[in-house]
Parts: C-alpha cells; structure tokens; sequence
C-alpha cells in the first residue's frame, strides 16, 4: 500500500526547563514498507523544509538492538508488536488513517532532554555500582576451565539479552527499573565467575536503584510484556531473592 | 544493609508477608463464619458460644491484635509504596493502554485494598462493635446473640449486596496479592510457579466466594 | 617516512619479543599521565578499562547516550579465535594464514600474526567477565564454523555475539568509571585533534547536549571510532556511526590507509524506496541452506512460487560450481550486481536477487530449517511482512565494514605522534577483504591486549611532560575553528537539508565506488564530488543553534565530512589499478569476469597524507613484504 495517511500527535518540547505539548501532523504520503522510524525521518524533513526544528528523538542502529529507541507509540513502549523496538517497527502494522500519539518514555528518574530524548544515565550508573565482574585485563583462566551448565548459560544469556532501552520503565505504572535491574544481577549471579560479589553486586545495584528514583515493583508484568528482548519476569524474582538473602546473610 | 529497612523491596516483603498473614487470617475466619450455615437453634448456639470465645480467649485475643496491627502494617506500607510511585512518575502519560499488556487488578490493587478497608470498617462496626459495645441481646443458653445480629444485618438486601461486591474486591485483590506476595520474596521460582499461580487462583475464587455465599444463604433463608 | 615499526626477529616470536623489550611505565608515573579515548565500541571500552586498570588516567568519549550503544553492539555472528578447542587442527598459524589469504594479500603479516596469537586471551576475558557464550551440554564452549573456513573456531552467543562482547567490556568500563579511574563524557564527540609541538595533547569536544565547546588534554589521544560505511549513506552501520573524528586526525597529519578498501555484505534486506534510512543484514550463514537464483526471463514479475525451475537461473551455482552459494562475501555481492544491472533483478526495485529455501525445507524440514534460521527469518518478516517458509527471501548487497581507516604502525600510533587508531577506524589487519567473526577478534585485541603494551612505548618517554593547561593557544585556537565551522553551517541557511545532500553523496559513492569501479566512472565522481561539496557549502539548511541538542547540527558536520572522504576513497580507487578483496576495477579482471589482483604493482598499502583544502592528497606507499606466505590468487570456480 502506498500514500496512506495517518495523524500524529507527538510532544514537543524544546528543553527540560520548558514546558511540553502535543503537536499534530498529519502525514499523507507514505509507505507501508516504511519503518516507524522513517515515517519520522520524513515528516523531519518536511518540517526542516518549511524551515522548522525536526523532532528530536534517540535512534542509532536501527536495527533492535542498540537501545536507543526510546517512544511511547499509543500508550506502549516502541509501539504495538510484541518483543520489537521502535526501530524494527513498520508502518503495514497501521492503518490508513490511524491516529497514532508519540510520548517521550515518562519517569522521574528519566527527564526529557527535548522532544522525545530522555536522559537514561540513571542506568548506567546503577551498572557502574556493581553490574560487573572484577576481573583485570590478562587475569583470566582458560576460558574452559570453569565449565557451565548449558542451563545456567541459557539463562543468564536470556537476561543479558537486555538492550537498555528503558521500555520496562516507561511501561511500569510505578516507572519501576526492576527489569532492567534485575536483569544484570541474575545474569552474574547465576554464572561461576560472578559468585565472589554476588552479594555486594545485589546490595549495591538495588541501593543505586532507589537511589535514583525509580518506583517499586508491584508484579503486574507489564514490563515483560513490553520489553523488546521479552525478558522474564523470573529475573526480578530472583533479585528479590538475592536481595534479601544478601541482606539477612549480612 | 543500611538500605535495607528503607529499601522499597523489603517493604514490598513486608506488605506480602502481611497480606500473607491475612490470608491465613481470612482461612481462620471463614472456618468460623461456617458455622452460620447451620441452620436453626442449633446454629445459633454453636455461633454465639463460637463468638463468646472468640472475643474472651487470651490466646485469640493476642491473636486479634497481631491482626490489628498486622492489617494497619499492611495498610500502612502499601499506601507508602503508592505515594512513593506516584513521585516516580510525575507527568502521566496522554495515552495508555495499560489493559495489553498487565491486568485490570494487578495495576488497581491500591483501590481494591482501599475499597476492602473501608469494607473491613463497616463490617467491623457492624459485628465486632455490637459484640463488644453493641447493645446487644442474649440468646437462651445465656451468651450475646451475635447470630440475631448477623442473621438480621443480611435481611438487608442493601447490606448484603455491598458485603458480596466487597467480596469480590477480595477476589481481584487477591487474584493478584497471592502470586505476587511470593514473587517479591523470590519465592516464585519456575518450578514452583506454575503451581503458586494455581493456588493465588484457587484462593482469590474459593475464600471470597465462600464468604459471599454466607450472607446469600442468609438472605434467601 | 612511513615506518611501520615491524620489530626484528621471527614472525611467531616478534609479539613476545616486542612486549618483553617495551619499555614500561611506573605505577608512580602512570598516574600523572592522561589518556584520550574517543568512542566506547569494543575496542575503546576494551582500551579504557585496560589502560585504567593499569593506572592512567582515562577520559572516554562517546556521542551516543551511553557507551553501551556502540555499533559493535550489532554484530551477529561470532569472534573467531584460535583456542582449537574443537581438536580439528586448529592453530595460531593457520588463523594467520586464513586472515591474510582472506584479505586477499593486502595486510601485514606481523600485525595479523600478533592477533591471532591474542585471539586466545580475548576469549579468556571475555568468560571471565561473565559473557554467556553458547555452551555444549557438558559446560565447556561452543563453537561454529564461519564463513567458509575449514575449521570451527567461532565463539557465539546466540546471534548477537556483539552485543554480548561490548556489555562485557561496557562492564569493564563502567567498574573503572565507579573507581574514578575513568571519566566517562557521553553525548561527547569529537571536533578536533589538538596538536602542540607535532605531538597530540588532546581534543576539542562538543557537549552535545548543551552544545559548549569543551578542552580536554591528554598525553596521548586514542580514537576508536569504528568505520565509515556510511559515506555510502546506506549501509549497515548505525545512524550516528561517522568519520569525524579520524578526518580530524587526516587532517592533521595523520595519514589514510586503503580508504577505498570497502566491505559489502551480499545477504542484507533490499532497498524499499527512497525514504530508506539504513540497511538490515541478515546473516550470512543463511547461504548455507538457501539457494540464490533470478528468473531467466528479464522484468519477470510473476510471483516467485510461479516461477518453474526451468525458468530460474541459480546464477551462482552455474558461474562457481566448486562452491557455489557459498562464495566469499565480496563474489556474491558482485555476482548479485551483475544481474540486477542486467535487468533480471527481483522485487518493486528490481533491485534484489531471491534466496529460496523451498528446496531446504523440502529436503530437511520445516522443522529443521526453523531451529537453523527461525530467528532471522522472524527478523526478515517482521521487516518485510514477507514469510520466507513460504516464498523465497529478497536479499542485496549491502556496504557493511571498511578495512580501511587510518594507518597506524606495529604499535597502532598513526602517523601523527600520541595519536593512537584502533578497531575498525584504523586500516587494520583485514587487508583487502575482512573475514567473518573477525572484526569483534579485532577490535577486542587491539583494546584489551596490544594498545596497553604498545602505547608504553611513547608514554614512557612523556613522564617528565607536565599536563599542559586548556588555555593554552593551541587549545584555544583549535576550539575556536571548531565553533566556527559549526557557526558557518548554521549561517548558510540554504535550501536543502543536510539528509537529502549525505543521499546524494551515498548515490554518487554506491554508483561509481561501490561493488565495482571503473576509471571513467571514478573520475566522474570525482568532478560530481566537488560539484556536491560546493552545492553543501552554499546551500545547506540547518535549523537551529549550537547551543542546544542540535541533531541535524552534529549530521551537518559529519555528512562535510563524509564528503571530503568520499574525495580520498575515489582517488584510492584510481591509484589502485587492479582488483583485490572489496575493490573491483572492472578493467582488471580475468576473461571469466573475476578479480584479477596485481601482486607485482601493487603489493603496498596505501597511506594517503592531506596536503591542503583543496589539493589532492599525497599518496605514501608501505610495501608489503612476504616471508611467510606466498600470494596466490583465489578460485573459487
């Protein structure tokens, strides 16, 4: 399908000191084959014609992976279908038009920079507060010396699948980082080599997290829902778990 | 460790082990409320010698200030958490579409537990506040009669409509707080999951609906 | 004047000579001594946690919001490495051997020796710092071959291998960060290399957040900047990927190695229309299983399924009996060109070939084919909307790596002293043609285990430098061409935006320095270039300030950029008469239509030194010395 249309409405703002709004834009030339992301592109080059500031949003890769993406599209984190980014999204998922509403991720913890950029530094300083193994250049065993299960590294793998986007965040009710937290500390603390700061990696990593501002976790799923890596649920349980057992350990 | 106390997961531990509580609570109190399905003097007798014992056992009373507090904790801590996320989140968003992608009572719980507060009050003025302030008459073997109270308070069909929806906030509340309660301890582990899931269910559908059926039982006798 | 600095001795013994005899620096003085690194990709992030490990101080950069979003994050297949855990004959030689016969005789034979012999620890590492490689079910690694070679020596996590390397070493980054070993400036990049006294000392960086110009110093300035296939403006790399910073380093004396030498990846997801924004590789493992073929009749717009065997041409298979689908990346490519040129192109473009996995999934199985390639072919639907079980895939080549970049000696210093290249924005050890799973190898090697021995060599000189003050005149000087630069293209205020131009430049590029070249075509683009660098000067568009987050300020001045490098890779390409790896010249090729690569002219690589704004650049060749291989040329027929 070519030439369909569509109406947007997308928040503008020009820096965090100012105050938002909706802008509307209607779009009426475009492809099915088109990415989310290029619908975007194009409607930025329309605005750049008629001598207009393009709407600033986060994107790089484009291709799922890097995590930039960063929309709320009609409510949901990177638009409508299950286990995808913003980027990976086309247009054949809408219909001619469809009104479709674009919002920045909104969390405390994440402040709009402008249009539809957020500042996500809070999470990487919750991985420079211990999403890490303490290991120096040229200090390692032979990589097969420690054998893992196939198991434990399936499941460690599924969470370290974890882009960084921030989709668990935008979606929880609560803007709770527990997905993305939770992620990083069962990954290492499911693996041999992360078992010397597994207790101090939970404490510290949690710690950094309230610290940040981030809401608590209410388990209504949203975020797994949501997530673009599909990443489960069963990692926040087992922060939780290391969590606690960390703390009453001492 | 300095953390821990004030850290917003151990708070969530403690609202689960508290609604846990409760729920053992509910079990206690729903095993007693059986006994309103005996019908005649018999029933009225067992009930009010029930209640007689209930209200004078220095065991059961002990236990009835844990639950006190244990509900005050529980109401407390959530409605902390709740305030807390909405500093989390400070300009809502212009759209959402919360119903793809979690349910109605995992992300309404707050509602749910206030609605059954203000339920746990009424109810409270309505039985509890009788049995011990209530001018409230005594049956032939010489007890309070609670039952009179209770039986009467259900020919209300008012009464006993709102007592049922109340009911049913339980189940939602419980639909979610069951599973949930295990999963913030990170006791929900994959093998267990499936049946914690089960069991959250079974425990939202079968108390709730026992309780209700009480006063329908009531209403329609 | 160009030294590579190769130390003496035996090919296999020269790394563990060279790092025997380095001279090192003390605890003592390591610390008063600052190192710059811009980009946080593999081999910068593998860089700065190593060189903070060991005690300097590190200051990294990055443009993107976080140094866990570099491009390195997107590589799918694999890191090759010589660990021989297989037990299938593997050894350090012969992945020295596969990279230098696969470069198609372009690199150094020192350089590729030293990162085979490093392949090994990298793996180490990257275990050790938790990286969930696939395992067998006894616990120990996985490995798969790729790419063609004949042995299984490529360490996976899944299809995103990349993504797991960079967080590993995003881990690494981020724990020396916590230290306070590292200062990390995101929504950094780069303006200019500060140069005071012939040496390096340091950059001038734009804040891009709140656009202020900003001055760092550093004893020795590191880039890591990844390459520049977007000059093509379509391709695989990320939007944000650029030259900036190693034009920069051009400009200042550092010179150019092989810019013509480009990558194209024959298996990407085509072209849809002219809105297209970039280029989605799919990866090449799919031509194991698939069969690629074209309808024998031109403009054929039947449905794919309609289309009799008789009628199609598996164009592959007929022209390379010996290995048919399976040719290296650069033949496939070229074979895919050729026909769409010739009309028989598939698909509303005409523009893509067809990859049919009918017969794969007749012969192993719906079931088979989806546990081999159920991902990816999620991946091509959800682009596409396409179901590849049930018609073939559309696939065309697509740019993908640069092997070149900028010339560094033994020691990975560019021609300018304390300016370091490493990872994919130096010429590199892949040659003419990078193989599979080797970039990660690469880019890892150079962070984690040759920069930390090699820059002690010019650091251990500098320890009686004091740390030179920002308001130095240099420092000044070089902040306020930056700032001008900037000012000038927001003064413009033409008529077109910055996007359509950098398009512009991709089709000049893609069309005349692309998968094949020719002198005439080459030339042209030459003038076209010039034409277009003009056209850019006088009327671009950018809105905005430069006190802001201006992104199409920062495109502005990557896409001039890009531009004048587009100027260098042709002049490359015309100075390079033969056709070896990623260079076609289409007038050198053998009666069959294959590359026919001159080892007697051209056996050098080429390091190109700007000379001026304005004046065609000066070109330095390093020949290349073979002792332990023999060229030969490739037949894959």
């Amino acid at each position: 399908m070519e030439n369909f249309s569509i109406k947007l409405k997308v928040w503008r703002q020009k820096n965090n000191k100012t105050q938002g709004k909706f802008v509307d834009y209607d779009i009426d030339d475009l492809n099915e084959h088109m990415s989310f992301l290029e619908m975007l592109d194009v409607l930025n080059e329309r605005l750049i014609s008629s001598r207009e500031e393009p709407i600033a949003f986060e994107h790089d890769c484009r291709e799922g992976i890097c995590g930039s993406c960063s929309m709320v599209i009609n409510g949901k984190p990177h638009g409508p279908l299950k286990g995808t980014t913003t980027c990976q999204l086309h247009m054949y998922h809408f219909n001619d038009g469809d009104n479709i509403t674009i919002e920045p991720w909104r969390a405390k913890s994440f402040p709009v920079i402008k249009d539809l950029v957020v500042d996500r530094t809070p999470f990487d300083r919750i991985i420079q507060s211990g999403g890490y193994i303490s290991v120096n250049t040229g200090s390692a065993p032979d990589g097969n010396a420690i054998p893992i299960s196939q198991e434990d590294a399936l499941y460690a793998f599924d969470a370290a699948a974890c882009i960084g986007c921030g989709a668990c965040v935008a979606a929880c009710k609560n803007a709770s980082a527990s997905l993305f937290v939770s992620a990083k500390i069962s990954q290492l603390a499911s693996l041999p080599q992360g078992q010397p700061e597994r207790d101090k990696r939970v404490v510290a990593m949690v710690d950094q997290m309230e610290v940040e501002g981030f809401g608590h976790c209410t388990n209504t799923g949203a975020c797994e829902a949501e997530c673009p890596k599909e990443i489960s649920q069963e990692y926040i349980r087992k922060m939780n778990w290391e969590y606690h057992r960390a703390n009453i350990k001492g | 460790m300095k953390l821990y106390f004030s850290s917003k997961i151990f708070q969530k531990a403690l609202a689960g082990l508290s609604g846990g509580f409760l729920v053992v609570f509910l079990i206690g109190h729903l095993a007693g409320n059986l006994q309103l399905f005996i019908p005649g003097e018999l029933g009225q007798k067992q009930f009010n010698a029930y209640a007689l014992f209930m209200t004078t056992n220095p065991a059961v009373i002990a236990l009835s200030y844990i639950t006190y507090t244990t509900i005050i904790l529980h109401s407390i801590v959530t409605i902390y958490l709740v305030f807390k996320s909405k500093l989390a989140r400070p300009i809502k968003y212009h759209v959402s579409s919360g119903n793809s992608n979690s349910t109605w009572a995992s992300r309404n719980m707050a509602f749910l537990g206030t609605m059954i507060l203000i339920f746990l009050i009424i109810h409270l003025r309505s039985f509890w506040y009788e049995m011990h302030f209530g001018n409230i008459g005594f049956d032939k073997w010489g007890n309070k009669d609670l039952h009179t109270v209770t039986v009467a308070a259900f020919q209300n069909v008012y009464y006993t409509a709102f007592y049922i929806l109340s009911m049913l906030m339980l189940a939602f509340h419980l639909s979610h707080g069951v599973g949930s309660a295990f999963q913030t301890l990170g006791l929900n582990t994959s093998k267990y999951k499936k049946s914690i899931t089960y069991i959250g269910k079974g425990v939202a559908i079968i108390i709730p609906l026992i309780f209700a059926s009480i006063p329908i039982t009531l209403y329609v006798r | 004047m160009l030294d590579s600095r190769i130390p003496p001795g035996d090919l296999s013994s020269k790394w563990s000579d060279f790092k025997s005899k380095v001279p090192l620096v003390s605890p003592a003085n390591k610390q008063n001594l600052d190192i710059i690194i811009i980009g946080t990709g593999l081999a910068g992030a593998s860089a700065a946690s190593s060189l903070a490990e060991m005690g300097y101080n590190v200051k990294a950069f990055c443009f993107q919001d976080s140094p866990r979003r570099a491009h390195s994050i997107a590589a799918q297949g694999g890191i090759n490495a010589a660990k021989n855990y297989q037990n299938d004959g593997d050894s350090v030689y012969r992945l020295f051997y596969d990279t230098i016969k696969g470069g198609d005789y372009r690199s150094r034979e020192a350089n590729v020796h030293r990162l085979a012999e490093v392949s090994t620890n990298i793996i180490d590492q990257c275990v050790a710092q938790g990286v969930p490689f696939a395992r067998e079910y006894g616990g120990t690694l996985d490995n798969r071959s790729f790419g063609g070679v004949q042995v299984s020596r490529t360490f996976y996590a899944r299809g995103q291998t990349g993504q797991q390397l960079l967080l590993g070493a995003y881990s690494a980054l981020s724990r020396q960060i916590s230290k306070g070993s590292v200062q990390m400036y995101n929504r950094h990049e780069m303006l200019d290399v500060v140069m005071i006294d012939g040496v390096a000392r340091g950059i001038i960086a734009r804040n891009l957040l709140t656009g202020q110009y900003e001055r760092h110093f550093g004893h020795a300035v590191v880039l890591a900047t990844g390459g520049y296939g977007n000059v093509f403006y379509l391709s695989t790399n990320a939007m944000g990927s650029n030259v900036t910073a190693a034009w920069k380093a051009y400009k200042k004396g550092a010179m150019f190695g092989n810019p013509c030498f480009t990558q194209i990846h024959p298996t990407c997801i085509p072209v849809s229309g002219d809105y297209q924004s970039k280029l989605t590789l799919m990866s090449e493992s799919l031509r194991n299983d698939g069969r690629i073929w074209v309808p024998i009749k031109k403009g054929d717009t039947r449905d794919p399924k309609d289309i009799p065997e008789d009628e199609r041409d598996y164009y592959l298979e007929r022209r390379y009996p010996a290995f048919g689908n399976l040719v290296p990346r650069d033949i496939a490519s070229r074979a895919a060109k050729e026909r769409c040129d010739e009309g028989y192109g598939v698909g509303s473009t005409k523009m893509a070939v067809y990859l049919d996995f009918k017969d794969a999934i007749s012969s192993l199985g719906e079931d088979t084919v989806r546990s081999r390639y159920g991902n990816l072919f999620q991946m091509y639907n959800k682009i596409t909307g396409d179901d590849p079980y049930h018609t073939p895939m559309r696939i065309y080549p697509a740019v993908h790596y640069t092997m070149g970049g900028l010339w560094v000696d033994y020691n990975l210093m560019t021609s300018v002293p304390g300016l370091y290249s490493i990872g994919e924005s130096n010429f590199s050890d892949h040659g003419a043609n990078r193989l599979g799973a080797s970039a990660l190898m690469q880019g890892l090697a150079d962070g984690y285990f040759v920069l930390p021995y090699t820059i002690g060599e010019f650091l251990s000189k500098d320890i009686r430098t004091e740390r030179i003050s920002t308001e130095d005149e240099h420092f000044v000087k070089a902040e306020k061409k930056a700032r001008k630069r900037n000012e000038t293209l927001l003064e413009i205020k033409g008529t077109k935006s910055v996007e359509s131009l950098h398009r512009e430049l991709g089709k000049i590029m893609w069309d005349n320095c692309g998968m094949s070249r020719n002198e005439k075509d080459l030339k042209n683009a030459l003038v076209q270039i010039k034409d277009l660098k003009n056209s850019f000067w006088s009327d671009v568009f950018v809105p905005g300030s430069d006190n802001e987050l201006n992104t199409e300020l920062e495109k502005a001045g990557r896409v001039a950029d890009f531009i004048e490098l587009g100027e260098l890779m042709i002049y490359d390409a015309l100075d390079r008469n033969e056709s070896c790896g990623g260079h076609f010249r289409e007038e050198y090729q053998t009666e069959e239509g294959e590359a026919f690569r001159d080892d007697e002219n051209y056996t050098y690589v080429s390091a190109w030194e700007f000379k001026g704004k304005d004046k065609e650049p000066k070109l330095h060749k390093e020949d290349l010395d073979y002792k332990e291989v023999t060229p030969t040329q490739r037949s894959y027929k």
